[in-house]
Formats: structure tokens, C-alpha cells, sequence
């Protein structure tokens, strides 16, 4: 009787859940049952349950790829670059800014370095597309005017993974600044105050203080990117990239894309995408156990 | 926060003002290009002249893009997926992140049910199955299939379950003690004590909704169905001349296609540009929501 009654006060509590667990169920749960196609030859019309069972064969049929291991290390490469240049840039920068004793100056820029943040990969990518044309774009013609050969900064397989990671860079250092910029002002004041007693130089300062300030923030945020090491940015290569580029540009994502949806080799693409989240998950899981061993970081 | 201890010399404090000033600019430079652009004339444009101010002013480019029905249709689709998908996204939202956020006293089942929405950010089925399932479930070509897929943002989820938790609980019990049930506490208690918390919750959602393409691209087979931004992409970034008609062709000599890609890519940008100052004003809250640990 007394446990009905408390199971009567937590009615109310699965009502509210209902929807969600129901959509999510559908939407979350029923693709990861999907992940059977891996196994099996998907056969048009047939879905899963028709399909023939065919064990390792699409697995086998990947690692056979001429390009598999090409696209794998793309990933890693890129993915890495950009978690590297996405720490060190905001980090500055926010430095930077720390110093800046106008008010203004440092708000306008912080508004402005913002901004791209928010643009979605399909703008930036219009922008960029635009920008970077190696016959009009305006940053060959501003190359030309001091000498410099047009750069096809999009159709150079060298050249390609290097504007991903600087223009994914020049599209989320403002967000991360404003990051560090807030774990700075949780620095405490006395700090300072005690280091310029001592006779401590501006640099000694921002080595022994400002910087231990704020190495909990980016503990937490380089380790916590592990679990992205896989994610190179699928928004932003596929709305950039072309078959010129495939040799450096190619990643895990969109290969993926490429063999399952344009290609409907859902087997095979299934086998990738499977390799692709068990990876990622152990990745994810270390992460997410060094950033609570190192920076005290729960989810919950 | 400190100038009198943080002032630096003045050579190294021009410098740094500098290059400070040159990163904004390095923002700043292509958007006002794109916007000089959309408003120069074909010829200026393709001759080069155009750097951040328009070179022969016009708005030729700006009436062929809103002419254009197909345009106009899909930023229809987009605002109709924002006015419709926020609150759905908000609703939902709000209805998991109390029962997560009460104790376990409270709440028996409550690790069992976070466990079961955080998996789902941890592990996924990957693109094929997702989209099998979609389509299994009819919602193929169907306005809903850029809704309910992503009905649930797990990560605000947990933001606001992390937020409601800091409220302090002697309000509920004594609204508890006058016989207030969870719906009274919640809607009543926690929600109007959380409106900052709301309110960068349901800009993020609004932008993430607006900024959304992929799924259209892939969910839609007919490109009168695309979003805006899924509609862009098979224009501006990745064009296909087949989506071109004679009467477009005619007009394109006249404003070269470099500057309705401009325009149109401008366009994209205004409901952005318009939350803007609004997403600057609760990005701060946005930080903190995301450090508050329970």
C-alpha cells in the first residue's frame, strides 16, 4: 500500500517522459538495431528483414578499400589539427583581449570575433567558395597585387586540409575565446595584487598565474575533443570539397555519405559508420574519464 | 578587470591592440565583401572592383532572388521549422529535465532514464540506419521529418535539469506542503525562476533550426520541400544548372550569377543577424549553465 502510494506521486513524473522515450525510442534506439545491416546484403526493396545475412563480408569489403586507410588518416589528421589550433588561437586571444583596458575595444571585438559562430557551414561555405576562387575571388587578387601566384586554396589536394582546419578555426576561435575569456574573470584578483608586491614581471605573471588559472578550462576542453577525433567536420568538408581533393580531403563521414546514400551500398556504408561509433565511443568514454580525473568535469 | 596591475607598456599595447583589431577585421572583411558584392553591378563584379563597398549600386540581384518562388518558398519552410520546431524542442525539453533533475528518493527510476536519453549522445546507429528508419516511419518528403528526428536536444536536457537543481528546494517544499503537485512545482515554481535559462536554451535551438540543412537535403527528395539552407546548398555551394529556367538563364547575363549568390547568401544571414544581439546578451548565461555541475 505505502509503495502504490508512492508510485501514485511518481505518475505524473512518466507522464512528462511519455513523449520523449517514445520518440526517442523510434528515432535513437530503432537505428541502432539498424546497425544489423552491417551484416547483412541490403537488398533494395527488402529492408531488413528480407535481407540476406552475409556475417563479416561488408567488413571484409572495407578494409579491402583501396582508399580506407587514406580517408582514416585524413580524419585523424584534420580532426587533430583543428583540436590543436583550436586550443592554442582562443587561448591567445582571450589573453590578448585580458589586457586590453579599453572597454569598448575589447567588446566590439569580442561581438565581432563571435559572429561567425553562428553562420551556419552552408553560408561560410558560399562565403568561402566565393572569397577563395583562384580566377575572382578577392584573396587571389589581393595575393596578386603583392606578386603572389593565384592559390587554389580548394582544388590543391596539399593545400586543402590546411584552409579546413584555418577556416574551421576562424569560425569557432570567438566562441572559444569567450570561454576562457570567462574562466579568466574567476581568477582571483589577489593574485595578482600579491605578484606585483613580489616583483613579478607582466610574463611571469601570466606564466605562474593567469595561465595555472585557466588550465582547468583547457584540460577540460582538449581532452573532452578526444572524443571528436573521428569528427572532422562533415558540414564543412562536404559543402567544400570536390574530387580534386579526395586524396587529402576524403573523411570517414563522407565516405560514408558517398557509399550509402549517393551510391545505396547501405551494407557496407552501415559497416563504416558501425566502426565509426564503436571507436568513438570508447573514445568519448576515456575522454569523458581523464576530464573528470584531471579537471573534476561531471556531465551530471 | 585589473588595469591598474594588467596595463602593459605602450609599444607592446599597440601591438596587441593591433592584432586584435586585425582579427576582427579578418571576421568582419568577407562578410561586408559578400554584402558589397550582392549589391555591385555584374560587371563591377566580375571585373574585380568590388572590395567592401558596392561598385555601381544596385538592387537588381536582391529583386531576381526574391522573385524567385522557389527561394521564397523554402524561407517560408525554414521560418515555418523554427516557429514550429522551437517549441516542440522546448516542450520536450522541459518535460524530461524535471523528472531528471528531482532526487532519487523522489524518483526511483530516475538513473535508469538519464542513462537512457545520455546514450543516445554517446552512440548512434550512423546516417544509413537513421535514415531507414525515417523513412519506415513515413515521414520521407513530409514537413515532420525536420522536426521529430531531433524532437529531444539531450545536451539542454541535461543543461536545464543541472539548472533547475540549483534552485533551492525549500521553495517546492513548502509548495509541496500545500498540496502543489509536480505540475504545479514545475510550471509554477522552477520554470518562472528559470526564464534566463529559458531564454538562451530556446535562441540556441532557433539558430540550430534555422542553420539546419543536411537532414532536408536528404529527408526532402523534392527541392520545393528544402529548407532554406538545404536549398542554398544545391544552389550557392554545390549548383546545379538544372534547377535553372530559360526566364533565369536570360536574366543571369544581366546580374551575374556572383551576385545572386551573394545576395541570396545575405539574405540567409538577416534572421541571424536580427537574434544577434539577444544571443550575445544570454551567451554568458549559456557558459555558466554549461560549468553548473549538480
Amino acid at each position: 500500500m505505502v509503495l502504490s502510494k508512492r508510485f501514485a506521486r511518481e505518475i505524473p513524473l512518466y507522464i512528462m517522459l511519455a513523449p520523449a522515450v517514445v520518440l526517442v525510442l523510434i528515432y535513437s534506439y530503432a537505428p541502432m538495431v539498424g546497425i544489423v545491416m552491417a551484416f547483412q546484403r541490403v537488398l533494395p526493396g527488402k529492408g531488413i528483414f528480407g535481407s540476406p545475412w552475409v556475417g563479416i563480408e561488408n567488413f571484409i569489403f572495407v578494409a579491402k578499400m583501396p582508399t580506407i586507410l587514406q580517408v582514416v588518416w585524413n580524419t585523424i589528421r584534420i580532426a587533430g589539427l583543428k583540436a590543436i589550433f583550436g586550443v592554442v588561437v582562443p587561448v591567445s586571444v582571450a589573453l590578448m583581449l585580458n589586457n586590453v583596458t579599453s572597454h569598448l575595444f575589447k567588446r566590439t571585438v569580442q561581438t565581432i570575433i563571435y559572429l561567425p559562430h553562428f553562420l551556419s557551414w552552408i553560408i561560410m561555405a558560399g562565403i568561402l567558395v566565393d572569397i577563395l576562387s583562384p580566377s575572382e575571388g578577392i584573396v587571389n587578387q589581393m595575393l596578386g597585387a603583392v606578386g603572389i601566384q593565384p592559390i587554389f586554396f580548394l582544388g590543391d589536394d596539399k593545400i586543402f586540409p590546411w584552409t579546413m582546419v584555418f577556416t574551421d578555426v576562424w569560425k569557432s576561435f570567438g566562441f572559444g575565446t569567450i570561454i576562457y575569456l570567462a574562466a579568466l574573470t574567476d581568477i582571483d584578483p589577489t593574485l595578482y595584487e600579491a605578484a606585483v608586491v613580489d616583483g613579478a614581471t607582466r610574463w611571469q605573471q601570466t606564466l605562474h598565474i593567469t595561465l595555472p588559472g585557466i588550465s582547468g578550462t583547457i584540460i577540460m576542453l582538449s581532452t573532452l575533443s578526444l572524443g571528436n577525433i573521428l569528427n572532422a567536420g562533415f558540414d564543412q568538408i562536404f559543402n567544400l570539397y570536390s574530387p580534386l581533393v579526395y586524396s587529402t580531403g576524403d573523411i570517414i563521414d563522407t565516405l560514408v555519405f558517398r557509399t550509402g546514400i549517393i551510391n545505396n551500398q547501405y551494407g557496407i556504408a552501415t559497416a563504416v559508420g558501425l566502426l565509426k561509433s564503436v571507436v568513438s565511443l570508447l573514445l568519448i568514454g576515456t575522454a569523458y574519464k581523464l576530464a573528470a580525473m584531471w579537471a573534476d568535469y561531471r556531465l551530471f | 578587470m585589473n588595469p591598474k596591475i594588467y596595463k602593459l607598456p605602450f609599444f607592446e599595447n599597440l601591438l596587441n591592440l593591433t592584432v586584435l583589431a586585425l582579427l576582427a577585421l579578418l571576421c568582419l572583411f568577407p562578410i561586408l565583401h559578400i554584402l558589397a558584392l550582392s549589391f555591385s553591378s555584374a560587371t563591377a563584379a566580375s571585373s574585380g572592383k568590388v572590395a567592401i563597398l558596392p561598385v555601381e549600386f544596385t538592387a537588381q540581384s536582391y529583386q531576381f532572388v526574391l522573385e524567385n518562388v522557389a527561394f521564397a518558398k523554402s524561407f517560408l519552410i525554414s521560418l515555418q521549422r523554427v516557429l514550429v520546431g522551437v517549441p516542440v524542442n522546448m516542450l520536450l525539453t522541459i518535460l524530461v529535465a524535471y523528472p531528471l533533475s528531482r532526487s532519487q528518493a523522489e524518483f526511483r527510476a530516475r538513473g535508469f532514464f538519464a542513462w537512457f536519453f545520455v546514450i543516445t549522445i554517446l552512440f548512434s546507429g550512423g546516417l544509413i540506419p537513421w535514415y531507414m528508419v525515417i523513412r519506415q516511419t513515413g515521414l520521407i518528403d513530409k514537413f515532420w521529418a525536420l522536426i521529430l528526428p531531433g524532437a529531444l536536444p539531450v545536451f539542454n536536457v541535461i543543461l536545464l535539469a543541472n539548472s533547475f537543481r540549483t534552485i533551492p528546494k525549500e521553495l517546492e517544499e513548502a509548495a509541496a506542503m500545500d498540496g502543489a503537485g509536480h505540475w504545479t512545482i514545475l510550471f509554477r515554481i522552477l520554470l518562472p525562476m528559470s526564464l534566463p535559462v529559458l531564454a538562451t536554451l530556446t535562441l540556441f535551438v532557433a539558430v540550430s533550426h534555422w542553420n539546419q540543412w543536411f537532414d532536408g537535403l536528404i529527408l526532402m527528395n523534392s527541392p520545393d520541400k528544402y529548407p532554406l539552407q538545404s536549398y542554398l546548398q544545391t544552389v550557392v555551394v554545390n549548383p546545379d544548372p538544372r534547377m535553372l529556367t530559360e526566364r533565369d538563364l536570360g536574366l543571369l547575363k544581366v546580374i551575374s550569377n556572383r551576385t545572386t549568390r551573394a545576395a541570396q547568401i545575405f539574405i540567409a544571414m538577416i534572421p541571424i543577424l536580427l537574434i544577434y544581439p539577444f544571443l550575445q546578451r544570454y551567451f554568458t548565461t549559456g557558459i555558466k549553465l554549461g560549468s553548473v555541475k549538480g
